[in-house]
């Protein structure tokens, strides 16, 4: 039986689910055992998520206008000098 | 038209950008700019940094594309670009002494006490957006930038364990270790928040 401590070092591929059936089978054992460590894969779990789905991915019309002026600015000099 | 001939296709954008097509370079920039300007804000934590940051990133690629190889994804190039903005800036701001990616990070006991606490089904549901945005903000900007870094790169942009290490020039299980620091301290943060409430029989007090 995985102790807590080797149980946490295992957590982030855990729940990425990047490890083998074996280490897998491993840490279900321990956290059908161990409430808590049931607890902070949960919650570490959620973590994750509700930053997944909750970041906005947006620019500012501003700031997106300003980036596609300095752009072009480069690009046109860009050209001018390879004339 | 074949349904995937409206698919993104980064590769020949590339390559017709690295041919002297601006419209390709344009389009690359459309298709990233929302992730470099998060990424750039997550880093900086600062709106004019990060725009100072996006706009470096997508001129220093549109100047360096001639030496991009290929070897990696066109995004992973550019954020790595972004990165070393970000990470710029921060050293330009003296009082930010976390800012060297590659110092030691002892991975052995956390000191932290560690709140066990089970949570709301959708806890999240319990905020306004704007409430929720400023708890998981709050939460993000109280760690120190080599865990900030690592998962604004992994749980925000989802990159995969490796493209982080190659952005960041960390090695694979440095990037795993600090992720999981990450990942365990923000649970920290966010448990005060999201904890299921406990009924309190002297609530009618």
């Amino acid at each position: 039986m995985l102790t807590c401590k080797q149980f946490l070092a295992e957590l982030s591929d855990f729940l990425d689910e990047s490890l083998g059936v074996a280490e897998r089978k491993q840490l279900e054992d321990h956290i059908n055992a161990c409430p808590n460590c049931w607890v902070i894969a949960d919650t570490t779990r959620k973590t994750i998520e509700v930053y997944k789905c909750h970041t906005p991915i947006s620019i500012p019309t501003e700031i997106r206008s300003r980036l596609m002026k300095a752009l072009e600015k480069k690009m046109a000099a860009k050209r001018g000098s390879t004339l | 038209m074949a349904p995937e001939a409206a698919v993104f296709d980064e590769s020949s954008l590339v390559a017709q950008a690295r041919l002297g097509d601006t419209a390709a370079f344009t389009e690359l920039t459309e298709k990233y700019q929302r992730n470099i300007f998060r990424l750039a804000q997550n880093i900086t934590q600062n709106r004019e940094d990060a725009e100072d940051v996006l706009q470096e990133t997508f001129l220093k690629a549109y100047q360096h594309l001639p030496e991009f190889e290929g070897l990696s994804k066109f995004y992973t190039w550019i954020v790595r670009i972004a990165v070393n903005e970000a990470l710029m800036k921060l050293r330009k701001r003296k009082w930010d002494k976390t800012v060297w990616l590659d110092e030691p990070v002892t991975v052995g006991e956390d000191s932290v006490a560690r709140e066990i606490a089970v949570w709301e089904d959708n806890p999240e549901q319990r905020y306004s957006q704007e409430e929720l945005r400023e708890i998981l903000d709050k939460a993000v900007n109280g760690l120190a930038t080599p865990y900030r870094t690592v998962f604004a790169l992994r749980d925000m942009e989802g990159l995969s364990t490796e493209e982080t290490a190659h952005a960041l020039e960390l090695s694979v299980p440095a990037v795993k270790s600090r992720l999981l620091r990450a990942r365990l301290q923000l649970r920290d943060k966010l448990t005060a928040f999201f904890k299921k409430k406990v009924e309190d029989p002297f609530a009618y007090l």
